[in-house]
């Protein structure tokens, strides 16, 4: 926003074709980037412009010519005279199964829309496995006041892991353990939060695309049946603690704050907080 | 990274290099850097010529601080001081960032002005990417100073003791103003002593149990003829007071900007209605105004800061819009299409200087005003844990999982010295107050070191135990040295509260 005057580095640019177009784009970028840039609409779950590519969901693979597996869009850089195909049979059939087979087994109830809107535009039918099809489902874990741990609706997407190791907070309080379906995120040894190394900045809360992570106090009022997004409103304004000068913005209902969350956009800390600017407000509506 | 910090904190377990310096050693310390950095040719020598003043004073300053002076002192190897010299003059770019572990002691501003010493020695200021950062406790401690809630300021930055700038302000209101500087803080505590200062208005403020030496500020302010307190919470100060004006709460339930750290002019809003009877701040100002005979309206909060966008220049050119726009706009911003200023001193670098030179100031180490002894032997610092602020007022409203109260932390070498164990009650003696305090046993402490917070005024009153010695040029407390001693109050060992956190700061 501010630092206009930091030059940008020289760079060169690539010249290669997606669907069949010529697009030009500077060397660095990645496929994903590429694609947006000319309006080629390329589906992510587990990608976020505020974290390192992980390559695990596989959603936004697309085919390179002379490459023998299809390519993850997110991480893979464009290279002089690619040839990417976006909407070829074979990405369309790679898409179509990795939706089906996360939504026969975890709970996307909470996903953002345009998750279910994907599914739609490749024809995902989770139901075709049948009512015995593996779920990850398992009990809520709630071991803290602030924040739940809600697994069954985990697409192991490793944002939250990102989040908290280097991409933002370095506290490395949780990682992926275990292997294959039994994969799962957990603290160390899967102890409970307040035994665990974190420290409730509540990052992972932020990039969780699937309300796996979630507000105790939103739990709750979900639990209840009260919440209720048609009476809510959003404010932007900044944290009321340190210098640092977050912006929040706070989800309001019924004259409280139920969630905080932060623009992933905003340069100050691209959405990123800490407990306090999280979860330090309940002061002000101890009324 | 170097981390210069007497504890180890989580930003000292994550930098290259900890330095681990006694508490009120930091001059020390900067001196030694400064005269390695002379001694081994690694000035920025143009620059200083350029762009400085006072670099021979300086140079005959610095020159008892050998590495070896600086290591008795400092507690720190003569080798790690001249490693970090080195490393920090050869850099690229190289940033110094400081916060209330240099000003929180009796000479804050000489502190200061140690560490500016290093930057114009080396030319780390005034470039992207190098620079002194002062980092700021409270999102709006900056904006404070900004809108002229300074003894000696009118808004942005003007000063009230210039002709010129009064002349400005004079104009506008109408008004002839005082052509002297207020108090600050610690003077208006010294005037109430005299008998000087009588009366008191405070906004947003918890003094009876933030400032240093509780005792002392707990007489003066009970002995006022008449205290005034605008809060959001009834606190221990407003329950003294004789009117308590309930405020809504500025970052969520009013209008307005606020100021961050890198001078950041940020907006925030209005997302709750206050409860019923506290009102937003310019309301109940305005209103007092009416009350004391002045016609005043009540303005909205962007037509204040047009007011004041109007009188103070580096402001100028931050509309509600531009602001709203741009998420935030740091001054100065004199005109109406300028893109803010994230870096300042740039002038510096030009040939020739604009402006007047930055001079060195020499400074002398001397230690903290509260004074080891037998009787008093161990060093107790204070500041904050992660999950709490301040006084405990707002952040005692929320559940956090990682509080766990005031304790006493000590070092392994000096709980094993003190015969006492984690969670065992003992009693912490100054020279002006005492107070009991778990103990919790914290290995990033050296021995000699304690530390306590100040978040949990109703379990342990900390800052009966602080020394209210002043900068006489800053108007700080030293909240950061006070000589402690820590007396066993029960013959029963506790059990250990085994398993506790060491908490992150």
């Amino acid at each position: 926003m501010t630092g206009a005057a930091i030059p940008a580095p020289p760079s060169r640019e690539v010249e290669l074709t997606i669907d069949g177009r010529q697009v030009r784009v500077p060397e660095g970028t990645t496929l994903l980037q590429a694609c947006r840039s000319v309006g080629i609409d390329t589906p992510t779950l587990c990608y976020l412009e505020t974290l390192t590519p992980v390559n695990v969901c596989r959603v936004c693979v697309v085919e390179v010519e002379g490459s023998r597996a299809l390519v993850p869009a997110c991480s893979r850089p464009v290279e002089p005279k690619m040839v990417v195909h976006t909407d070829s049979e074979r990405v369309r059939h790679s898409r179509r199964v990795v939706f089906e087979l996360l939504a026969s087994s975890v709970d996307l109830s909470l996903a953002p829309a345009r998750v279910r809107e994907d599914m739609a535009r490749y024809g995902a039918s989770p139901e075709r496995f049948g009512p015995r099809a593996a779920r990850v489902a398992q009990p809520v874990k709630v071991d803290n006041e602030l924040y739940v741990r809600d697994y069954s609706r985990c697409i192991l997407c490793y944002k939250c892991v990102e989040a908290c190791g280097a991409d933002a907070q370095n506290t490395f309080a949780i990682a992926v353990s275990g292997r294959g379906f039994g994969a799962t995120i957990a603290t160390e040894f899967d102890h409970p939060l307040p035994d665990s190394a974190c420290v409730y900045c509540g990052n992972c809360i932020g990039v969780c695309p699937t309300g796996a992570l979630m507000f105790k106090s939103e739990h709750d009022m979900r639990a209840a049946g009260t919440w209720d997004e048609s009476r809510q409103t959003v404010t932007e304004t900044i944290c009321g603690y340190c210098g640092v000068g977050c912006t929040l913005q706070l989800r309001v209902q019924d004259n409280s704050i139920v969630r905080v969350t932060s623009p992933l956009d905003h340069d100050v800390t691209s959405g990123h907080l800490c407990i306090k600017g999280r979860f330090g407000f309940q002061f002000v509506q101890n009324r | 990274m170097y981390a210069i910090d007497p504890r180890r904190t989580s930003s000292a377990a994550w930098a290259d290099v900890w330095l681990g310096l006694d508490v009120g050693s930091d001059i020390a310390l900067a001196n030694a850097i400064g005269r390695e950095i002379i001694h081994a040719g690694l000035t920025n020598r143009a620059f200083i010529e350029r762009a400085t003043t006072g670099f021979e004073a300086y140079r005959e300053s610095v020159e008892p601080y050998t590495l070896e002076h600086a290591e008795t002192i400092t507690g720190v190897s003569a080798s790690v001081i001249q490693e970090l010299a080195h490393a920090y003059a050869r850099a690229d770019r190289a940033q110094v960032c400081w916060t209330l572990g240099i000003t929180e002691h009796h000479n804050a501003v000489d502190n200061v002005f140690a560490i500016i010493n290093l930057a114009l020695l080396t030319g780390h200021v005034g470039r992207f990417g190098s620079g002194l950062v002062p980092l700021r406790g409270q999102n709006n401690v900056q904006g404070g100073g900004d809108m002229g809630a300074i003894p000696n300021k009118f808004v942005g930055g003007q000063d009230v003791e210039n002709p010129e700038h009064r002349a400005r302000f004079e104009r506008a209101y109408g008004v002839t103003l005082p052509p002297k500087r207020g108090w600050h803080l610690s003077e208006m505590f010294e005037a109430m002593e005299r008998g000087d200062l009588r009366t008191l208005y405070i906004i947003g403020e918890n003094p009876i149990q933030s400032e240093a030496d509780a005792h002392r500020a707990r007489k003066l302010l009970t002995g006022l003829d008449h205290l005034i307190v605008q809060d959001i919470f009834l606190t221990r100060t407003a329950e003294i007071a004789d009117v308590v004006l309930p405020a809504a709460a500025s970052w969520c339930e009013s209008e307005g900007t606020v100021t961050s750290s890198e001078r950041r002019v940020q907006r925030v809003r209005k997302a709750l209605d206050p409860p019923g009877g506290a009102r937003d701040d310019i309301d109940i100002l305005c209103e007092l105004a009416r009350r004391l005979g002045h016609p005043w309206e009540t303005p909205t909060a962007e037509a204040v800061w047009n007011e004041l966008r109007a009188l103070s220049p580096w402001h100028r050119g931050m509309s509600y819009e531009r602001l709203e726009q741009l998420g935030g706009l740091q001054w100065p911003c004199p005109h109406d299409t300028h893109p803010g200023s994230p870096l300042l001193h740039d002038r510096l670098w030009e040939d020739p200087v604009e402006g007047p030179s930055a001079p060195f100031m020499p400074v002398v180490f001397d230690p903290p005003v509260d004074r080891l002894t037998e009787e008093f032997p161990l060093r107790l610092t204070t500041g904050r844990r992660l999950d709490s602020f301040n006084t405990g007022v707002q952040t005692g409203g929320y559940a956090s999982p990682m509080r766990r109260g005031e304790t006493l932390d000590v070092s392994p070498e000096d709980a094993r010295r003190l015969g006492v164990v984690e969670g065992e009650i003992v009693r912490v003696v100054s020279r002006r107050g005492a107070v009991e305090a778990p103990i919790h046993v914290d290995p990033g402490l050296r021995a000699g070191l304690t530390f306590m917070t100040f978040h949990f005024p109703e379990q342990v009153e900390t800052n009966l135990l602080t020394i209210d010695a002043v900068d006489p040029k800053s108007g700080t407390a030293e909240f950061k040295a006070s000589a402690i001693r820590v007396e066993k109050v029960c013959v029963q060992p506790a059990l250990s509260a085994a398993g506790s956190a060491v908490e992150a700061v």
